[in-house]
């Protein structure tokens, strides 16, 4: 192999637009900055200094230096790089094992001098391209910058407006609980008499009702002993009260003479006096005559809850099988969530039946209270709503204090440029979805044709990398993925004068990726010329 | 090789004979007869001095050698027939009774037998007494567990036997579901029991005795009567074929994922290898590539344009796999679904419908791949104008070929399903081979016989080597499957099967940094090396991982790449002879008992000896180097170490150990490049390394590595390389053939070298020069400095 030495031609003209092309001798894939190390018709050292060789073996298609330096223009050296010097474009080093392998790698086609690949020429073509689009870019990160000044003096303004609103606020704050105080004097104050007044006409309600009761037990016994007394001789015999099985004191299913005496309090009959303390023994028990060959005793109300007990776990049980045998792996989780919630229902259901609903007689509802009584009541509510409107007023300032706090805590950049953004959403129409992007709120998806949403993260942080902290936020912990982790999204920021979400992805499951511009990341521009040269070799 | 047929007479229906995968008859010699009496006869095999005694009552067969029995038929009399009988009758319905059979082989003096794959287990069979047989059941499992006989996705009914004395075969050529019952006398023995036999002399002689049940067919076994391991596999590649030869590209490192979402993200993963420098051939699109898992269709919205994706790939000389798979999404706007049920080339249920069943597509229908005239239509979908945006440099995959029924019973398809007149229950285990051998035939047909195809099944059968590479399955991301990727793959190359790999990296779960890079490491040195992933775990492509695990994944990945042309002629060789790639030790060292168990490492062919590093946190290995009076040399430090020996050899996390034996010649491309076929015209650096009698001898063999002309017009370069006397001479092996190639000699590495004053090289016309040379004193190398020579010419190197 015997290419030891290139002869470049570089017309120095694109770049730096004298006019004037210059001859430069050096060996192939030698950059410029190294030049001075490969002179011909000397011995080589390799650049680690770990060999010296003749010259001849400099790109001689074998690797005779340890770092790969002595076949800069060749794929000898495994750990080689060739330097392309593209003139029209940018020049680049790329490793020695894309030298002649088939594949146009510098745009000034010398790394495949040997492969027959047909490459063309195509830097002037990208260097136009590239100043274009540096053009362009100039051009949006120039009015992006102006729009980010704009966002830091209206974010300052802001953030003025939010602290002097909040002071504001903490001044009202006080006021308010001063007043909460104050209301809660004059509530307590009224509410005292009113207690009082209110206790007063209970207590007389209690005695009237007592009174009540008692004249109701005294017609009920007089109308027992009349009952009882069948042969209507004044007196009630043990014979008489015999019948009433109700009363057995043992519950043996009969009532025997002793027993009977026993109740009668061991004599054999009684008057209507003597009758009053027999009636207190009995009067919880007794049934009256009259309405005894009606009454039967409640059904028992267990067995039919039990009932409803089984069924609900033969429910359960019957759903399991079919479950599993389900295809869809995320049916099966929403038909689990299904029986979870009528589960649940059931439990709902309370353990026991109504309570017997009350006699009538304990119905008669209480008198209204009296005109004196009734103002001071008035007077009391008048006061409990005064309190618990400023009640309502501080609790709405505390609101607005924490939101407020809350916003003036979020970080919105070194200079609050971010700030805009803050209870803003964007939204990007793909084929199948719709990506919201609320910053420092949320992101989330939905499927435009119908279906609900799924979150797909909540602000966490800014993640870029160190010294370009916010150039990528962190939105995680969103709805979880089946067997796999809760949904997250990185949101990557680039300089744009529009806010807009430019593209979503997903490229890992349940890992979202989207791009979104703002002029809030635009950085002061470089003069074009900077950007153009700057890292041009020539 | 003796093979014993048993069928029934007269049956009520013709029984199943497996057709299609013996690659012709055998041929037949007659047997003459030694001796009879009444109850037998004595017949000599032809050679070797090998009878076989036929025994009537009761029946019995046993193969002789001299004096010794080498393997007895039917001895435990466990020869089960069932006839076919009719369970039940009316004028319409004959309902056959059950058909099964069995069939029991003992061999006298075998302690160890292998093979009979697909299972999650040792290489070394164990007795299954006891326990569950082993058994062979097409079956989509999900999520496997290790070191179970249960069933997997292939089965191929193929057992070795080895003993210090012999290797024998068994083929039990039926394809419905097969049971393998295995016991041993001296299974259950400690060492100790062993060595106390052996001392007193008292030991019974050691025996394995084998039972085959099948549920339906007839009996016909090959008996392989070796005796070596080399005779094993040249006889049953005599008898099922040998390994298709890949495209050298497909020997390189392939890049999967369950799913690269669109051509985006194809071309971002493309050039995120060329920004990280790690070399890769093949990309390979899952199951969502296509319009709603139509097969032989593109997701529209994702891969609008596949040509241009497949051009981009194409202009960096790199290629793609796609995924095809044997169900069929029942749609009547299906183009595929329409042509395969108007021509009646779905599989039938009983009633004689459709069969259909549930699938990624949801409702499916399964092809009748048995039926030639429907493999004949499958294959002409591969031609470029009727599979669109397909092109030259995208090959197939065919997955879920058992084929997999997600609503069948244990996940496949009915047994009592039909292909024409056979129920499923008689063919189950063949159905996979007919689905890759028509997807193989459809991509030569496509290049109009001139290409060779790549097609990956996950499905296999006897024969399946004839088309394409196979892998194991759905394994997971844990150390366990990690391990056992070397027995799965070792049991498949036994019986045939050389192009096997495992999922790098796991396929469910995620690795860990280590583990990721540990099965990278082992899955350059294993035969179809591609990394896989679920759908549901986090990306990993190889450059996530920060740089220093990257450096080590590329490491890895670009020894392989160097390796290539190794790889390539063991891949000539296993095509050629049937010889495997990967092999167990035993099988180049017979008689060296301690090798008999040993599947945590394995030989490349016989000169390269690798021991993966497969634990969890490992300081150091310890691998066995056989051979007494041989010597290995580590092919990275080129220190020598001594055989038949245990060697402790200290790791780190970028130790891949690899020794190369002495006595052996391995060339290899030093100059790795970002694909293999970038790498074409490149230089060889030939790595001598000498035997203690300064000896070695290896090969080189070259061809355009893609079209079948190596075969059809003889178009290959195959070269012997061997050092003697001090001299290193390269001469033709095949006279026959030519082509020729720009790749030269670069470099030439002796290993075991003692410093020459001078070296000269000899060139086919008849030219001396002197060669440079440096010589490292320490490690006894000596290093040839650029011979220059072209690869495919005759030279010799004189050392003095």
């Amino acid at each position: 192999m015997s290419c030891a030495l290139l002869l470049l031609l570089m017309s120095l003209a694109l770049a730096m637009g004298t006019g004037a092309a210059v001859e430069i001798q050096r060996p192939r894939g030698v950059p410029l900055s190294k030049r001075q190390f490969y002179e011909e018709n000397k011995p080589f050292t390799c650049l680690d200094g770990s060999s010296t060789i003749p010259f001849d073996r400099v790109n001689d298609d074998y690797c005779d230096c340890r770092d790969g330096s002595d076949e800069p223009g060749t794929a000898a050296c495994p750990n080689g790089s060739f330097h392309c010097t593209n003139a029209g474009f940018r020049p680049a080093f790329i490793p020695s094992s894309r030298i002649n392998d088939g594949i146009c790698d510098c745009c000034d086609t010398t790394d495949e001098y040997n492969s027959g690949a047909t490459c063309q020429n195509t830097c002037r073509e990208m260097g136009r391209k590239e100043r274009e689009s540096l053009q362009i870019m100039a051009e949006i990160t120039k009015e992006g910058f102006l729009l980010k000044q704009q966002l830091i003096h209206e974010a300052k303004r802001g953030q003025e407006d939010k602290q002097g609103k909040l002071t504001e606020l903490q001044g009202s704050k006080k006021g308010l609980e001063e007043k909460v105080e104050a209301l809660r004097t004059v509530k307590e104050t009224a509410e005292d008499p009113e207690k009082e007044a209110k206790e007063r006409h209970l207590k007389a309600w209690e005695e009237q009702k007592e009174l009540l009761r008692m004249e109701k037990d005294k017609t009920r016994m007089a109308e027992a002993f009349l009952e009882l007394d069948d042969d209507a001789d004044g007196y009630v015999s043990v014979a008489e009260l015999q019948s009433h099985l109700e009363l057995d004191p043992d519950s043996d299913g009969s009532l025997s003479e002793t027993e009977t005496q026993g109740l009668l309090g061991g004599a054999d009959k009684v008057d209507t006096s003597t009758f009053e303390t027999v009636w207190s023994g009995i009067k919880d028990k007794y049934l009256s005559e009259v309405s005894q060959g009606q009454s039967e005793p409640p059904a028992p109300v267990e067995t039919p809850q039990e009932e409803s007990r089984d069924f609900v776990s033969d429910h359960d049980s019957d759903h399991y099988p079919e479950d599993y045998a389900g295809e869809e792996e995320e049916d099966v989780e929403d038909d689990e969530e299904d029986d979870h919630d009528e589960e649940e229902e059931e439990e709902k259901v309370p353990p026991t039946v109504q309570t017997p609903e009350k006699r009538e007689d304990d119905e008669v509802s209480m008198p209204p209270y009296d005109t004196e009584t009734q103002s001071l009541i008035d007077a009391a509510q008048k006061a409990r709503d005064d309190f618990d409107e400023a009640e309502r007023a501080l609790r709405e300032v505390d609101d607005q204090m924490k939101n407020l706090e809350k916003e003036i805590g979020f970080d919105f950049g070194p200079s609050a440029e971010f700030a805009y953004l803050y209870s803003q959403c964007y939204e990007l129409s793909t084929s199948e979805y719709i990506y919201r992007l609320c910053p420092f709120n949320r992101v989330s998806q939905k499927p435009k044709f119908g279906g609900s949403e799924t979150n797909l993260g909540l602000w966490g942080q800014w993640a870029g990398p160190e010294g370009n902290l916010y150039s990528v936020m962190k939105y995680d912990h969103g709805q979880g993925c089946w067997q796999g982790p809760n949904r997250s999204t990185t949101v990557k920021l680039t300089c744009g004068k529009e806010t807009v979400v430019t593209s979503t992805s997903e490229p890992s499951r349940c890992e979202y990726l989207m791009e979104f511009t703002t002029p809030a990341v635009c950085q002061e521009p470089a003069s074009l010329d900077e950007v153009l040269h700057g890292h041009t070799e020539l | 090789m003796t093979r014993v047929k048993i069928n029934e007479l007269k049956p009520l229906k013709p029984r199943f004979e497996v057709p299609d995968v013996l690659i012709n008859d055998p041929p037949t010699e007659p047997l003459s007869l030694l001796s009879r009496d009444e109850n037998g006869v004595v017949l000599s095999l032809g050679a070797d001095s090998q009878r076989l005694i036929v025994s009537a009552k009761p029946f019995r067969l046993d193969i002789m050698e001299g004096r010794e029995v080498l393997l007895s038929l039917n001895s435990r009399g466990l020869l089960a027939f069932e006839h076919l009988r009719i369970l039940y009758l009316d004028w319409l319905l004959s309902l056959l009774g059950p058909s099964s059979i069995s069939l029991d082989f003992s061999l006298p003096g075998v302690e160890n037998v292998y093979g009979i794959p697909e299972h999650a287990d040792s290489l070394k069979l164990k007795a299954t007494d006891g326990g569950d047989p082993y058994r062979l059941f097409n079956l989509d499992v999900f999520q496997y567990e290790v070191f179970n006989p249960m069933a997997l996705y292939g089965a191929i009914p193929v057992m070795l036997s080895h003993s210090a004395q012999r290797t024998m075969g068994i083929f039990w050529l039926n394809a419905a579901e097969t049971w393998v019952d295995i016991s041993s006398n001296t299974a259950g023995k400690t060492v100790f029991g062993q060595m106390l036999d052996y001392v007193q002399g008292s030991s019974e002689t050691p025996q394995t005795d084998v039972r085959w049940i099948s549920e339906s067919g007839i009996i016909d076994v090959f008996i392989m009567l070796g005796p070596t391991p080399t005779d094993v596999f040249s006889q049953y590649a005599s008898l099922t074929g040998t390994q298709a030869f890949p495209p050298l590209s497909a020997l390189a490192y392939h890049q999967c994922r369950w799913n690269y979402n669109d051509q985006e993200d194809v071309a971002a993963v493309d050039q995120g290898f060329d920004d990280h420098d790690i070399p890769y051939d093949f990309i390979w699109l899952d199951i969502e590539h296509t319009d709603g898992k139509r097969y032989f269709t593109w997701d529209p919205h994702k891969f609008p344009q596949p040509k241009d994706m497949l051009q981009g790939l194409l202009d960096k000389r790199r290629k793609m796999v796609t995924i095809v798979d044997p169900h069929i999404k029942v749609d009547s706007s299906y183009k595929i679904h329409n042509e395969i049920r108007s021509k009646g080339f779905y599989v039938k249920s009983k009633d004689g419908g459709d069969y259909e069943g549930w699938c990624w597509p949801g409702n499916s229908g399964y092809p009748d791949f048995t039926n030639p005239e429907m493999r004949a239509w499958w294959a002409s979908m591969f031609a470029y104008d009727q599979y669109e945006g397909s092109m030259e440099n995208m090959y197939t995959w065919n997955d879920m070929n058992e084929p997999s029924v997600f609503n069948g019973p244990e996940v496949t398809m009915h047994k009592d399903a039909l292909h024409g007149n056979w129920e499923n229950r008689d063919l189950h285990n063949l159905y996979g081979l007919y689905v890759q051998r028509a997807t193989a035939e459809g991509l030569i047909e496509r290049s109009g016989g001139v290409e060779r195809p790549f097609v990956l099944a996950r499905a296999f059968f006897a024969g399946s080597q004839r088309y394409g590479a196979v892998w194991t399955g759905d394994n997971a991301a844990e150390w366990e499957h990690l391990k056992i990727s070397i027995p799965m793959c070792l049991s498949l190359s036994l019986v045939g099967v050389s192009f096997c790999g495992a999922d790098v990296g796991g396929f469910f779960k995620s690795p860990s940094t280590e583990l990721l890079v540990r099965w990278y490491q082992t899955g350059a040195y294993q035969p179809f090396f591609r990394a896989h992933a679920h759908l549901d775990t986090p990306r990993r492509e190889p450059w996530l991982f920060g740089p220093e695990n990257t450096a080590l994944i590329r490491e890895a990945v670009r020894q392989r790449y160097a390796l290539l042309p190794y790889w390539y002629q063991l891949f000539y060789h296993a095509h050629h002879s049937g010889q495997p790639v990967m092999r167990p030790l035993w099988v180049e060292y017979p008689q060296d008992t301690a090798t008999f168990s040993m599947d945590d490492q394995f030989l490349l062919g016989r000169d390269l000896l690798v021991h993966p590093v497969t634990e969890e946190g490992a300081r150091g290995v310890t691998a066995y180097l056989p051979g007494k009076g041989e010597v290995w040399f580590d092919v990275h430090t080129f220190q020598k170490h001594n055989g038949a020996q245990n060697l402790y050899i200290p790791v780190t996390i970028s130790s891949i150990p690899v020794f190369q034996r002495g006595g052996s010649i391995i060339p290899r491309k030093a100059r790795v490049r970002r694909s293999s076929s970038c790498m074409e015209h490149d230089p060889y650096t030939l790595f001598v390394a000498l035997s203690p009698k300064r000896f070695a001898q290896g090969e080189l063999y070259i061809d355009d590595g893609h079209t079948f002309n190596f075969d059809k017009q003889k178009q290959f370069i195959h070269r012997r390389f061997s050092f003697a006397n001090n001299a290193l001479s390269s001469r033709n092996l095949a006279p026959g053939s030519q082509f020729t190639t720009f790749s030269w000699v670069e470099k030439i590495v002796i290993l075991g070298a003692s410093k020459p004053s001078k070296a000269t090289l000899k060139t086919h016309d008849g030219k001396e020069s002197q060669l440079e040379f440096e010589f490292d004193a320490s490690m006894s190398v000596l290093t040839l400095r650029k011979p220059g020579v072209n690869a495919g010419l005759d030279w010799t190197v004189v050392l003095q």
